[in-house]
């Protein structure tokens, strides 16, 4: 029997033996150290006779792996024994809360604003915007309404002086007068924000949005108004068809002029768009006043187009179905944890309006 | 304007059904507003006397009374009723009557104790008038009638219709048979003017005062002698209640059957209590009258009244007065039907803050060539009522009324609207609605009917035919997906960044109004003009906000009171520097109350504070583009923050605009308005002082350079002046080479043991990096030296060994 297989056989017993992470440093030094046994007969095979040489150093290195292997796999045995004790110590009861968390949230009105302007960006609108304090010009006079015009009765108006020269907008409307006066035909505008009357009820609240939207271009008809109006309500609403009714009515802004119902039924208490029998009044529209066009300079036998004012509230409202137009500006959290948005939820082109 | 179909068929002839009337009111812009049914309940609402009346034994303001309903039996009923007095003939709803008001359905009940059979009505209660003072007082006249039904009984549904204001013509049933009439509904009839044979002339001078302003531009009027004022016959009576209207006596009632049926306002006058003339003339400022409403009223100068020797009779086309008015006794009579001037009527009554049914017709326009039929049509119908005899008419005018024309180039229609139509079938709706054509060579040449007011230049003629028509005709034109323009500009897509980083920092969204309590906003208001609305809701309104925090402010407090302990909302929107277009600000505005961490088994409690919401306003900034390297921060805060606790924020050194706020709102501010909290703690990011880079996303990209030789971290404890700045050592450092500086840290701040007591000791840790080479121990000691010497030298501070 060679010394090598008296080694190996000797540690191979060693090693099968119960032995700590210590004794295993110890034989592996004992083994491969500086001096260690197997080291020890590396440095003999240059003194083999070369005859014997080559069988001597193929058995140290095959004795050589098989001892390595062993070392290498009890290490391994005892390392994953005391991770695994140490598992055992380390177990926690997960469904203890996590860190608390908030979440933000983003307004229905705000929402709504989003989804508007994302539908209208598709078919070609930018947003305009103008002041929540307007003269009393650009809030009447300039759209058609002189002062002594009956319609000034259906709006009432916050003042801000005496000689009623300042008012807080009561419509979005002037925001067609600033957007022509400032620029040039053509005008593919909507422009959502704040308007006020002092009506204070139940289903008025003083303060409430709308969204104002303006095509003027050469030969822009009812037929345009009517194609823009059925898009925005189907995408809005989120529905492939839509019934809609466009019934004349009266703006001194527009002529002609139209009120806009959409078709809906109640199911199970829940407004249905779209379907049904009954008819549900969402906007006021029509082809916008020459007299208008001629108070911003737009010559209005060259230039013709559509305007449109929708409650954007109450868009949210028939959306979302809320019922209380007076919650929206209550700032109860309870409700604007229920009907708000996630702020990561933003209605784009790609993505759609909803999830 | 309330009418009824049976009404209608006086004007017009057709075999449609109630069901195709709706819809076609609707589809030509007569928008039905409410459909009523009169038919099936009113026959249980009776004519009614009040014959006894006990005090309420345990009620002050309520009465027993016995009510003689034409049964063998009085009942008793409760009534709260101020006017209900013993003798009061009024209207009696048994149980199981609904009320048309309220909808609700009476029931025998117990009122305090006192079983109530029935109820007796106001007017408002019965849609008769907005009279909800007390019940109804029927005259003497109708005692014969106890037990009786009040209403008629017509089967005709009560229709309420939405007239626009450019439509006075539809405040008169004629006009809408017209309208219908041209849609193909059925045939307008033709009117019979029934032609009285007077001999007589008017003998009451009537003048017109020819003067500035004069609102009356013709007056006509019939005297009629030796009447005998009566109750009106069982039909007249039915036609006014049928719409809501309640019988007073003939003469009123049939100038309101004439105003209703053709909108022709009349006004009748006791012509015995007319002193010598009539005189139309500007008022005199100071001069008062009594009107029919029985309110005094002190007339302004230059408002139009109608008067006489002694002084005003009434307000021109607004109001009568009681000295002239009509009574059951009267003998003679002057009727009156005159045109006023629109602009003038709404002048006189929108200073008097008066809304009368007159008013409310001559505002919009009455037909100026309606003078003459309506006195016909009245004083006929007098005749035949009250007996009498008619004087001829007397029209005088300062004005003759001209009529207008227009031509109408037929192919405009297709121009707005986008299909076409005949031109004979244009010329067949315009004839309809009163148009008188003549055919020219390219347009047609129109007269416009003198009811009209509304029309004067071709779009209104469109108008008229494409509703006539129907707008369902109007083809739908598919929008083209195509955009030339971005759809926002560079700050609005600020504004809405802002608005969803800070949401996604756990604050809700709130939307408060733009005004505010006076009270609130002088708290945040600092010497900013205070913005006052002339006619707010309420008092606590009454101001535009100078600040938005009075607002959320007020609402925190309400959620605290709710419970909620925890909470952060905020706001993007407007404040208000001035009441002039424009000058007003967009800022969002956030607010936090109580802790960061509550009660938990992992965290410890904390207190919400100042470094919260600079979080949250760095980190928002930073988001949304701008470098927070290069941030100013100081302490000069408006006077609503805690003056030690809170800052303000540039976005560079230069110190241009503020671009925000945030920290500890003051304490006085929390014990005033008392709000129940640990902490508030706000902030205030100005969107106007963020310079909007004009960068896009793309150009923002610059080249990518990063080093990868080793970097060493350096720790360095400076004792300095309490006064001394964090910002000022970072500073000192950043400046030192910001090409091998950076990520310098504030670890720690210390006072107390081992510094002096108007020091602190500040550790900042910095990293140092060359992208060039890997820095050797001797360049390292090198830059360690500089900084060391840049923040002493600079702050005054000393290294700490």
């Amino acid at each position: 029997m060679s010394e090598l297989k008296k080694i190996r056989d000797e540690f191979i017993l060693k090693l099968n033996g119960k032995l700590d992470l210590i004794e295993l440093n110890q034989i592996k030094s004992d083994l491969f150290g500086k001096n260690g046994l197997i080291s020890s007969q590396f440095k003999k095979i240059a003194t083999i006779d070369i005859s014997e040489r080559k069988k001597f150093a193929s058995h140290l290195n095959v004795i050589k792996d098989e001892l390595q292997d062993k070392i290498n796999l009890k290490i391994n045995e005892i390392q994953n024994t005391s991770i695994n004790e140490k598992l055992k110590k380390e177990k926690i009861d997960v469904t203890l809360p996590e860190r608390s968390f908030v979440r933000g949230k983003i307004h229905p009105v705000s929402q709504t604003i989003d989804e508007i302007s994302s539908i209208f960006s598709e078919i070609g609108f930018s947003v305009e915007e103008g002041p929540d304090v307007e003269n009393e010009y650009n809030n009447f006079t300039a759209l058609n309404t002189p002062d002594n015009h009956p319609a000034r009765d259906m709006h009432d108006t916050f003042y801000l002086d005496d000689k009623r020269e300042r008012l807080l907008r009561t419509h979005t409307s002037p925001v067609q007068i600033r957007t022509m006066l400032k620029d040039k035909p053509p005008f593919k505008i909507i422009a959502p924000g704040r308007t006020y009357r002092s009506d204070s009820d139940q289903t008025h609240s003083p303060m409430f949005h709308q969204v104002e939207g303006l095509h003027i271009d050469k030969n822009i008809n009812m037929g345009h108004l009517k194609g823009c109006l059925n898009y925005f309500i189907k995408e809005f609403f989120e529905v492939k068809k839509i019934k809609m009714r466009f019934r004349p009515s009266h703006f001194p802004f527009t002529e002609p002029s139209a009120e806009v119902d959409i078709g809906y039924e109640v199911k199970d208490g829940k407004i249905i768009i779209g379907e049904g029998d009954q008819w549900l009044e969402i906007l006021g529209c029509g082809m916008v006043h020459p007299n208008v066009l001629k108070n911003v300079k737009v010559d209005p036998t060259k230039f013709q187009g559509y305007a449109f004012g929708i409650g954007i509230d109450r868009l949210a409202m028939l959306k979302y179905g809320i019922n209380d137009l007076r919650a929206f500006f209550d700032c109860d959290y309870r409700w604007l944890n229920h009907f708000g948005f996630d702020p990561l939820d933003v209605p784009t082109n790609y993505r759609g309006l909803s999830r | 304007m309330k009418i009824t179909f049976d009404w209608l068929k006086d004007h017009l002839k057709t075999n449609f059904k109630e069901k195709n009337l709706l819809e076609q009111l609707t589809n030509i812009g007569l928008e039905v507003e409410s459909v009523e049914s009169l038919s099936s309940d009113n026959k249980l609402f009776k004519v009614a006397k009040i014959v006894k009346i006990a005090k309420h034994p345990n009620a002050d303001r309520l009465k027993v009374c016995d009510v003689n309903v034409g049964e063998k039996e009085f009942k008793k009923v409760v009534c709260g009723a101020a006017n209900a007095s013993e003798g009061l003939i009024t209207i009696y709803a048994p149980p199981g009557a609904v009320i048309p008001k309220t909808n609700t359905k009476l029931e025998v009940a117990k009122i305090r104790g006192v079983t109530s059979y029935g109820m007796l009505c106001s007017e408002s209660e019965l849609n008769l008038s907005d009279e909800s003072d007390g019940i109804t007082e029927l005259s003497k006249k109708y005692e014969k009638n106890i037990g009786k039904s009040y209403f008629s009984k017509s089967k005709s549904n009560l229709i309420d219709l939405s007239i626009t204001p450019n439509r006075p013509d539809c405040l008169g049933v004629r006009g809408i048979a017209r309208d219908l009439a041209a849609s193909g509904f059925g045939k307008l009839i033709i009117s019979k003017e029934k032609q009285i044979k007077s001999k007589t002339k008017q003998t009451l001078k009537v003048k017109i005062n020819k003067e500035k302003g004069q609102g009356c531009i013709a007056f006509g009027s019939c005297l009629i002698k030796n009447v005998k004022n009566t109750e009106s016959p069982q039909w007249l009576k039915d036609k006014l209640i049928s719409v809501g209207q309640k019988p007073i006596s003939a003469i009123v009632d049939v100038t309101n059957y004439v105003m209703l049926d053709i909108n022709r306002p009349l006004h009748a006058y006791d012509a015995d209590k007319i002193e010598k003339a009539i005189i139309v003339r500007n008022s005199k400022s100071g001069e008062e009258f009594t009107a029919l409403d029985n309110k005094i009223y002190k007339l302004e100068q230059g408002m139009c009244v109608i008067s006489d020797n002694k002084g005003v009779l009434g307000l021109g086309g607004i109001i009568g007065g009681t000295r002239s008015g009509t009574e059951f006794d009267t003998k003679n009579i002057l009727l009156e039907s005159a045109y006023f001037d629109p602009r003038s009527i709404r002048n006189t009554a929108k200073k008097l803050n008066l809304d009368t049914d007159a008013k409310f017709r001559f505002e919009r326009g009455i037909d100026p060539l309606s003078i003459e039929i309506g006195l016909k049509k009245a004083s006929s119908l007098i005749q035949e009522i009250c007996g009498g005899e008619a004087s001829k008419i007397d029209i005088q005018k300062i004005e003759t009324y001209k009529t207008k024309t227009i031509n109408f180039d037929v192919t405009s229609f297709e121009n707005i609207v986008g299909f076409k139509i005949s031109e004979k079938g244009m010329q067949r709706i315009l004839t309809d609605l009163g148009f008188i054509i003549k055919k020219k060579k390219n347009f047609l040449n129109l007269t416009i009917p003198s009811w009209r007011p509304d029309i004067s230049q071709q779009i209104d003629v469109i108008e008229e035919l494409v509703r006539i028509i129907g707008y369902e005709k109007i083809k739908t034109i598919d929008p083209i997906k195509d955009r030339s323009k971005s759809t926002l500009t560079q700050t609005q897509k600020l504004f809405h960044f802002l608005q969803r980083a800070i949401a996604s920092k756990g604050y809700l969204e709130t939307i408060t109004w733009s005004f505010t309590d006076r009270n609130y906003n002088n708290h945040f208001r600092e010497t900013n003009k205070e913005v006052k609305i002339v006619n707010p809701i309420s008092s606590e309104l009454g101001v535009l906000r100078n600040s938005i925090f009075s607002n959320l402010i007020m609402y925190m407090s309400k959620n605290l009171d709710r419970g909620f302990k925890d909470l952060s909302i905020f706001e993007i929107g407007p404040i208000f520097t001035g009441s002039n277009p424009g000058e007003q600000k967009t800022v969002v505005c956030g607010l936090s109350a109580g802790k960061k961490s509550r009660l938990s088994w992992i965290d410890k409690e904390r207190n919400i504070d100042l470094f919260d919401a600079k979080r949250d306003v760095v980190q928002t900034l930073s988001e949304a583009g701008y470098n927070s390297d290069q941030f100013f921060i100081d302490s000069n805060t408006p006077n609503y923050y805690h003056p030690g606790k809170s800052g303000r924020i540039f976005l560079d050194h230069r110190k241009d605009k503020v671009a925000a706020y945030f920290g500890e709102i003051h304490p006085n501010i929390l014990k005033k308005v008392d709000v129940k909290t640990e902490n508030l703690i706000g902030f205030e990011i100005f969107l106007e002082n963020l310079n909007s880079s004009s960068k896009t996303l793309k150009d923002q990209k610059s080249k990518f350079a990063v080093s990868d030789f080793q970097k060493s971290e350096r720790d360095f404890a400076f004792v300095v002046n309490k006064d001394v700045k964090a910002q000022e050592l970072i500073n000192a450092i950043s400046n030192v080479n910001p090409n091998l500086i950076s990520n310098i840290k504030v670890f720690d701040v210390y006072e107390g043991e081992n510094i002096p007591g108007d020091q602190k000791s500040i550790a900042i840790s910095v990293s140092i990096q060359s992208s060039e080479k890997t820095l050797n121990d001797k360049d390292l000691e090198k830059i360690n030296n500089s900084i060391i010497e840049a923040v002493e030298n600079k702050t005054g501070a000393k290294i700490r060994s």
